[in-house]
Order: C-alpha cells, then structure tokens, then sequence
C-alpha cells in the first residue's frame, strides 16, 4: 500500500452538450478522477442549491453530469448559460460535503454468484478461470486471496447511481497506480443473481435487482440497496439506500454471518451500519490512506 | 371500477411520468407517445396528467362496473362498445356493465385510452406510471392481465359536456403521412465515430427491430465505426465504452448497433452516446413498428425547440376546439 497522495488532475475545459431540446450534458474529462467526480458532485450539488426554474433533474456522474429541463419553461440555450455560469463559480478547494460512511458485508466466493459465473463461462476472457482468479493474474496479485484483501482494504466511493435503480458505482479510494481495472465480460450475461458485488472497468458495484450485466462477478451482500416496498428502516425516506458521494467500506464475512444478517433483512428489521461525516477533499488527497483510516474508524 | 377482460399484448397505465428521480436510477416512465396520452385526456375533459392505458399492437378487452365515458388516440385500434363501433378521438360513453373490445393497431403501434377521471390508481413518488422492471407504480407495478380491476377517478367535467367530443384532424399529429425521418440533435459523445460513420447515423434507413419496447429501440443497420484511441482510465477495453456518463432520455447508444432510450429506460452508462431524438420525435418514434424504417435528420437545438413550439400550439389549438 503507497503512502503517497492522489495526483491532482487537471481538467480539461469542460464539454458542453445539447441532450436534444431537454438535456444539457458536461463532460469533464473522459477520463475517470476523483477531481473530475469531485468536480461533477460539486457542481451538481450547487445546481441544485441554486433551485433554477425549469430543472427537473440534476444526476452527477463519474466524470460527468447531467441536467434535464422542461423547454416550456426555460429555452435550451439560457439553460446552457446557467449551467456554466454556476459551474464557472464553482471551486472545488471551497468544498466539503456530508458523507456516510457505510459498513458494506460481503461474503466473497459465495455459491449464487459462483453458479452464475460458471454458467456463463463462455463469454468470458478466461473461461478457465473464475472471476476472481482472472482479475488477481491480470492485476498481478499472487492469488484470489490477496486480491480480495486490497480489494477491502481501503473503502470505494460512490461516484454514480444509475442504470437501473439504486445501483452504486463505486471508486476505489486509492491512488491510481494501487487501483485494480478489469474488463466486463466479453458479451454480457443474461443473468446476475440480486445484490451480487461486481467490478468492471474501475468500478465496483452492486446489483440491486436479478438481470442483465457484465461486471466480473466476485461475491454478493445480505444487505439490500433498493427496498421498493420501503419496509426497511434506512429506506423509509427513499427506495434507493446508496448516493453520490457515500463511503463504502467493504467487509469480508463468512457464511454464518452472512446467513445471520439475511434474517435480519428479511425480517425487515436490519439497520446499516453508518456515520455521516464531513468529507474533506484536500485531506484525502494528501494522503487517502491515512484519511480513509479516519473516516472508516467511526463505524469500527 | 373497470374490469379487465384480456390485457392485450402489453397494456400499462401510464401519466406524463415519475420527475426528479434519474439520479438514483429512477427513469421517468410515462406514455411513450406523450402528444397521444394528451389528446385522450383532452378530449374526455382530463388533465393532461391523468393516467391513461396504454395499449402496445394488441388492446385490452374491459368490462366497465360503471358508467363512464372514454376516448381513443394515438396507433388507430378498431374498437366496440357491444356491436357499436367506437370511433378514434371521439369522446363516447360507456354504460354500467358493457364492455369495449379492442383489436390490433393497424397504423402505429401504440393507442391511448382515457377514461373520464383518469384510472386512479395510487401514485408513487408522484406519478401512477407503471415502471415493470422494478414493479411500481401502474397496477401492481405490472401490465395489465384478466381479472385486474382499475379505479376510476372523480369526473372533472360533466360527461354530458365533453360526450360527443371530437378531435378535428387538422389539430391531430399526421400517423398515415407520418414520414420516416425523426429529427436528432447530434452531439453527447458522437466524437468516438470516424466522420464516414457520424455521416452514416443520418444517411442510413435504419429498421426497428423486433426488440423494441418501452425500455429503447434497438434497430438494424450498417456498422458504425469509432474512432481508434488508447481508451481513458475507467472506460473499459471496448472502443464503445466511455467511463460511465448518463444518458438522456431519447439518446442513441452504440454498443454495436443503435439503442434509443426510451421512458423505462436505464439511466446511464459505459456505452457511447452520440446524438438525442428531440422531445416532440420521441412520440413519432414510439409510434413506429418493427419492421418500419426509421432515419435520423440531423437539427439544431433551435429546430428542436421550433418543432416543439409546433406540437404545443397543435395541442393548445386542439384544447380550444374541444372547449369551444
């Protein structure tokens, strides 16, 4: 594990598009960097503050955002100016924001998620190997072992929900020479078991419902990220449990434990582990490991 | 109350749509042919955001438990109330018991039937669309099935007010001379196409395959080519990825062939975008078949806002025939 800081990224200038005569996209870099999440939170955030007339939705994304307007209310083109004046006045160094930091159970190599890997073995990179056998070797880890210990090692954030409802994104909270990439599978698979924990590009994620998907497949939660029926404590306010901006921190468990908390969720009474915080952008930048152990601490 | 007798091929009830949760995931829902569902709640005296059905190829046979009055727009549906023949954007009453048998679309692919007070079911989240992925919203978060039964909700006008009521053809968007092309603003990230293929997005009579749906229209067509590049941290390996972005409602992916989102769309990302259907097409392309063709014409945003400004005042036109 590096002790180093995260490189600041520059931004390029940021890109300004019509979504035809009801979208406005910005993307601020192709690339994926804390900066440029941080940058799309930021902004996203003081749009909404800002209330503007005819805004009916505000989603930041990994390196980009996203806001839908009603033309009836506010042309395309004074909508545009809008966006970049606010985006303009935004500095990221006056910045922090509320956080929670989330105890995530993962019990890894588990048996569902382990039938639907093998299931789909031929449209795979490496039919020969499970998911994870494949995404130790090609990020040089000796073995599944190791790769599972820095893949919890330090907590993932997320950077976008999306796809489908209460999906998280997630982005390791390391520098980048210590992050782990992978490619999705070759065609995607037809099925994924419900809440399966999976990784694809540089993005860790959580299946909210059984369906399509193509992130490499390493282990499924107890816990639910969408609670439709909204029985769960931590969902009485809103279907979807993760937002931008959340600490994950993933927590390896065994089957017991893992059979344990699923009766709790079932019986509709488990409740998250979780703390918000202040998250400090700055801090973390100089040095994510030691900041991560800080933030991790409150739910230990 | 109404009954359903047979839900037809894929019926869902359907407003203008859930806003203002695309950040978790949520898409809008809502009647794909927005302009249509608008017109059946017009003319039996609703509000624009009342709940219709919407019926997709085949319609729903219903049996009503009490009086009503109901009227059909969008795909044109042979329709009968007992042996009597139930004309297309015309306001007809339906009494205690009878039922309305509906048969396929013959022109277009979606019809929208109102129902004086709107079907009442309960909201969520503000809207009472049916998004089926995660089942909420509409009835029991589903299409419609035999033996389902939909609350009508309260009357705002007089039935004896809007009965007879008819859409004058000139206030009505043209289904028969409806050419192929659907207007697009080209952009989001159409710089991963080659300049031949960003040309061919628009030079191509694409045709809408059988895997087209509420979700997006997948259509076939020639290949289009990105431009070749080392591909930026977190996109993935695949020239078609991008690090993940959301997508507009209405945009073209390109995981090979075309996909464009539509109202029970995912949200975003990895797959390039290049261009959005403008918000007025987006009714004219959920009207198209499988099978039909489809061509992309590249405008402005300010024809965008042009075209709308046409639906708008078609529809305001339409709302003062039927009041005047």
């Amino acid at each position: 594990m590096s002790e180093t800081g995260i490189d600041r990224t520059e931004l390029p200038d940021p890109r300004y598009e019509y979504g035809g005569d009801d979208h406005i996209f910005v993307e601020l870099d192709e690339a994926m960097s804390f900066d440029a999440n941080f940058r799309a939170m930021a902004i996203t955030r003081a749009i909404s503050e800002r209330d503007v007339d005819g805004v009916t939705e505000v989603c930041p994304a990994n390196a980009s955002y996203m806001v839908r307007f009603d033309p009836d209310v506010v042309e395309p083109a004074t909508m545009m100016d809008e966006i970049r004046t606010i985006a303009e006045n935004t500095q990221l160094e006056e910045s922090s924001w509320e956080s929670r930091i989330v105890d995530v159970p993962v019990l890894f190599e588990d048996p569902w998620t382990h039938e639907t890997l093998m299931e789909f073995r031929d449209q795979h990179q490496d039919p020969d190997a499970t998911d994870l056998e494949y995404s130790a070797a090609i990020n040089g880890f000796d073995g599944v072992e190791e790769f599972i210990d820095a893949f919890v090692s330090e907590p993932h954030m997320v950077t976008m929900v999306g796809f489908v409802p209460g999906l998280p994104w997630c982005f390791q909270m390391v520098p980048r020479e210590d992050q782990m990439e992978v490619p999705k599978y070759k065609q995607p698979r037809t099925d994924t078991p419900s809440r399966a924990v999976g990784f694809g590009g540089a993005f860790s994620v959580i299946y909210p419902v059984k369906g399509a998907g193509g992130y490499q497949l390493y282990g499924r939660t107890p816990i639910e990220v969408l609670d439709v029926d909204q029985t769960l404590p931590d969902f009485r306010d809103s279907m979807v449990f993760p937002n931008p901006g959340d600490v994950l921190n993933y927590r390896r468990i065994d089957r017991d434990e893992y059979d344990e908390i699923r009766e709790e969720v079932e019986a509709g009474e488990y409740e998250y582990t979780t703390e918000t915080v202040e998250f400090e952008p700055e801090e973390f930048f100089e040095n994510p490991h030691e900041y991560n152990e800080r933030l991790t601490e409150v739910i230990a | 109350m109404i009954e359903v007798l047979d839900g037809g091929i894929s019926t869902t009830v359907q407003d203008l749509g859930r806003h203002g949760q695309y950040h978790i995931g949520m898409p809008p829902s809502g009647a794909m042919d927005e302009e249509a569902h608008r017109v059946a709640n017009a003319l039996v005296g609703n509000e624009a955001d009342d709940a219709t059905l919407e019926m997709t190829y085949g319609g729903a046979d219903l049996r009503f438990e009490t009086d009503a009055v109901i009227a059909l727009s969008g795909a044109t549906m042979a329709a009968t109330i007992g042996d009597e023949p139930v004309p297309m954007h015309t306001a007809v009453r339906v009494e205690e018991g009878e039922e309305l048998e509906t048969e396929f679309a013959t022109d277009g692919a979606r019809t929208y039937l109102s129902v004086a007070g709107g079907i009442d079911v309960d909201p969520v989240m503000e809207s009472r669309s049916t998004y089926t992925l995660v089942g909420i919203g509409g009835y029991e978060g589903r299409t419609l099935a035999e033996g389902d039964r939909l609350p009508i909700g309260e009357q705002s006008a007089a039935s004896d007010e809007v009965l007879g009521a008819e859409a004058p053809d000139e206030h009505l968007r043209d289904l028969d001379g409806d050419g192929t092309d659907i207007a697009v603003v080209v952009g989001l990230c159409d710089y991963r196409l080659t300049d031949e293929s960003r040309e061919r997005l628009c030079d191509t009579e694409w045709t809408v395959t059988p895997e087209a749906d509420r979700v997006g229209y997948r259509l076939e067509g020639p290949e289009l080519e990105f431009v070749e590049r080392e591909q930026p941290f977190g996109a993935g390996r695949d020239p078609s990825n991008v690090v993940d972005i959301g997508y507009p409602v209405g945009s073209i992916q390109l995981p090979q062939k075309p996909i464009v989102l539509m109202q029970d769309a995912v949200t975003g990302g990895g797959y390039a975008t290049v261009g959005t259907v403008v918000s007025t097409e987006r009714n004219r392309l959920a009207q198209r078949r499988t099978h039909e063709t489809v061509q992309f014409e590249a405008v402005t945003v300010d024809e965008a806002v042009e075209r709308r400004g046409v639906a708008k005042d078609r529809m305001a036109a339409l709302r003062e025939a039927l009041e005047g």
